[in-house]
């Protein structure tokens, strides 16, 4: 039996349970659009999602109940909702098991979603890779279309709304929600400069909505078993439900597992992914995904929230946790993130698009022991100069790496540095810098 | 000509957006289906189906690495390299690749069969490491799975160690498949 109670994971967690619309149903399912559509009006249910603090699932934890309420009040005109299935951030794994194990639970979340922005068409933009989720969601669409949830009329309330699967091509960037309508007009992944937002000028410069899937899946639980409910659950007031975290690297039973926001990194490693999968202890890891900062076993009594990350210097981000043991070398880690950041910086802004090309060079060349001392003034000099100089939050995740193990492992890149110079092999190399 | 091949199929895929060039990557997609890449021809068929330049078409397909402008041998190996997959030795899967079937990173054998890139994060990092195969996964690879893999793929054009439905760890009672 899991230790918390299960949300997200219930259904898919019963044995024999397909995540078919019949089995969907069969654990109620669909019983909170029948709660709300025609008898609670759409301000009403984003008035639910205010009050259960409901916060985004994609990486920034922006309250989801605010965003809905920034789109213009008397509009008329199509509105849109983007349902983000991208998940590449690296380390982050659960929106891929919530759309393959239980696709119903996230179209009854985009549904009410839409009822309450009175948004008639929902583009669900998942990562190209996913083929067998795009096939998955595509069949539970059809299904749901056939019962009468989807299309014209739903229950027979005179409401429309189509659902849509739209599949990326490989772009981490399109999980930003700006490059993701680039992306979705056909065009570039290039991330667009904020103001003005989607609320008011997204898809096609109409008003939209952009949500996680995590964050969707959430919906239907939250207006069946009301907000009061979802806001004692996790640490209130400001990270309430739970969350599905991603946990890899060095334990022993790597996976998904979901536990009340709040708990400790300690409960979430030792006790639900088993603890170090050798007698090896824990040197570091990364709290929310490749962009979160590195922490230290110092953190592990962290509370897994919002604010208390971000208090010990890292942010919650997606969700995925990443563990390394003691033995990992960690500028080799950090470096092995700047090549991810590197291949995927779109290109858009010259700070990072430069830089990511001078950062990665600077590591590799400090990782086969060619670093010199001031290469690491270097570093933090360039991480400085993409930090809050591009225009969209990719230039603060592509620093995270470096700067944190420069801040709790300075002495490995020294140690690295050191032998170089001993070896006297930097005499024959000189910087290289473009 | 995707246009007589497939008129239905594209006409059902412009019909879901109100403005034409949403359809592009879809497109693309149909014509890496059709062929096995995307060629000049049908980028600038693609153009005109969407009212589009041919650049339009082309800045489009060269900024996402799952169209392919050039033609990849029948199975396109693509392991996972970043820092969770390497964690777990993804280093040695493409090492295996690389001795197994003599071929380096963007490379072919000579029989078209295998091509192999590595990729970043495909999320399966909880069970790395971790290959897709065309479109389909293959995680938690150790060199025995590996070569049964290559085996079958040669064989039979498919291996039944592919992911099915996502789920891990897997629910309680459910034996492993
Ligand atoms: C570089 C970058 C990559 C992102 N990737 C994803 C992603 O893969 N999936 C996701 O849901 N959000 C991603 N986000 C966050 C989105 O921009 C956006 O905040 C989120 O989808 C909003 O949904 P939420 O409020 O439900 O969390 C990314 C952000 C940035 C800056
Ligand atoms: S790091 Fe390989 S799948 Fe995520």
């Amino acid at each position: 039996m899991p230790k918390h109670e299960l949300i997200l994971l219930k259904n898919m967690m019963e044995p024999g349970y397909t995540g078919s619309l019949h089995d969907y149903e069969r654990a109620g399912g669909y019983q909170a659009l029948r709660k709300v559509v025609g008898k609670v009006p759409p301000a009403g249910v984003t008035g639910m999602v205010m009050k259960s603090g409901l916060r985004g699932r994609g990486g920034a934890g922006f309250p989801t109940g605010l965003k809905w309420n920034f789109l213009p009040k008397d509009y008329i005109g199509p509105k849109y909702l983007c349902c983000n299935a991208d998940e590449s951030e690296p380390g982050t794994f659960k929106d891929r098991q919530l759309i393959e194990r239980d696709p119903h639970q996230i179209l009854e979340g985009i549904l009410l979603a839409c009822y309450a922005i009175g948004s008639e068409t929902a583009y669900i933009y998942i990562r190209g890779e996913f083929v067998l989720g795009a096939k998955i969601l595509e069949q539970a669409i059809a299904e749901a279309r056939t019962a009468g949830y989807i299309g014209s009329n739903i229950l027979g309330a005179g409401i429309t709304v189509n659902v849509w699967v739209h599949r990326g091509a490989g772009a981490y960037i399109c999980g930003e929600e700006t490059a993701l309508l680039e992306s979705l007009e056909g065009k570039r992944g290039l991330p667009r400069f904020k103001p003005p937002f989607p609320a008011t000028n997204g898809l096609y410069n109409k008003p939209t909505v952009v949500n996680n899937i995590e964050t969707l899946a959430n919906l239907p639980h939250i207006v069946v078993r009301g907000p009061e409910w979802f806001a004692s659950i996790g640490s209130p007031p400001k990270s309430t439900g739970t969350r599905v975290f991603c946990v890899s690297g060095h334990v022993k039973q790597p996976g998904n597992y979901e536990v009340p926001m709040g708990v400790t990194f300690r409960e979430l490693i030792y006790e639900h992914a088993g603890g170090m999968r050798s007698d090896k202890s824990l040197k570091a890891f990364i709290p929310g995904g490749a962009s979160a900062p590195f922490l230290t076993p110092n953190h592990l009594d962290v509370k897994l929230d919002f604010e208390s990350v971000a208090a010990a210097g890292s942010m919650l981000g997606s969700g995925g946790v990443t563990v390394m043991e003691e033995g990992t070398d960690i500028v080799w880690a950090a470096l092995r993130l700047m090549e991810f950041f590197y291949h995927e910086s779109c290109g858009k802004c010259s700070p990072c698009r430069e830089g990511s090309s001078w950062l990665v060079q600077t590591m590799r060349r400090i990782v086969a022991k060619r670093g010199r001392m001031e290469d690491l003034e270097t570093l933090v000099d360039l991480c400085k100069n993409i930090e809050g100089r591009t225009v969209c939050a990719f230039g603060e995740a592509e620093v995270a790496p470096i700067m944190s193990t420069l801040k709790h492992w300075r002495s490995e890149y020294v140690t690295l540095i050191q032998e170089a110079e001993a070896a006297n092999l930097i005499k024959l190399e000189p910087a290289v810098r473009h | 000509m995707l246009k007589e091949k497939y008129q239905k199929e594209i006409d059902e895929i412009i019909s879901r957006y109100p403005v034409r060039r949403s359809a592009l990557i879809p497109l693309l997609y149909l014509a890496q289906r059709d062929e096995g890449f995307v060629s000049e021809a049908a980028m600038k068929e693609i153009a005109g189906l969407l009212r589009l330049t041919p650049p339009q078409v082309y800045e489009t397909a060269t900024f996402y690495t799952m169209i392919n402008l050039k033609r990849v041998g029948k199975f396109h190996l693509q392991v996972c390299k970043s820092l969770m997959c390497a964690l777990a030795g993804s280093d040695t899967v493409v090492e295996w690749v690389k001795t197994k079937l003599g071929i380096g990173l963007g490379e072919t054998t000579t029989d078209g069969l295998f091509t192999l890139n590595a990729v970043e994060c495909l999320a399966a990092c909880g069970t790395a490491p971790m290959m897709q195969v065309n479109d389909d996964y293959y995680e938690r690879l150790t060199e025995q799975t590996f070569d049964r893999i290559l085996a079958d793929l040669k064989q039979h054009g498919t291996c039944s160690l592919k992911t099915g439905p996502f789920m891990w760890p897997e629910a309680p009672m459910r034996n492993e498949k």
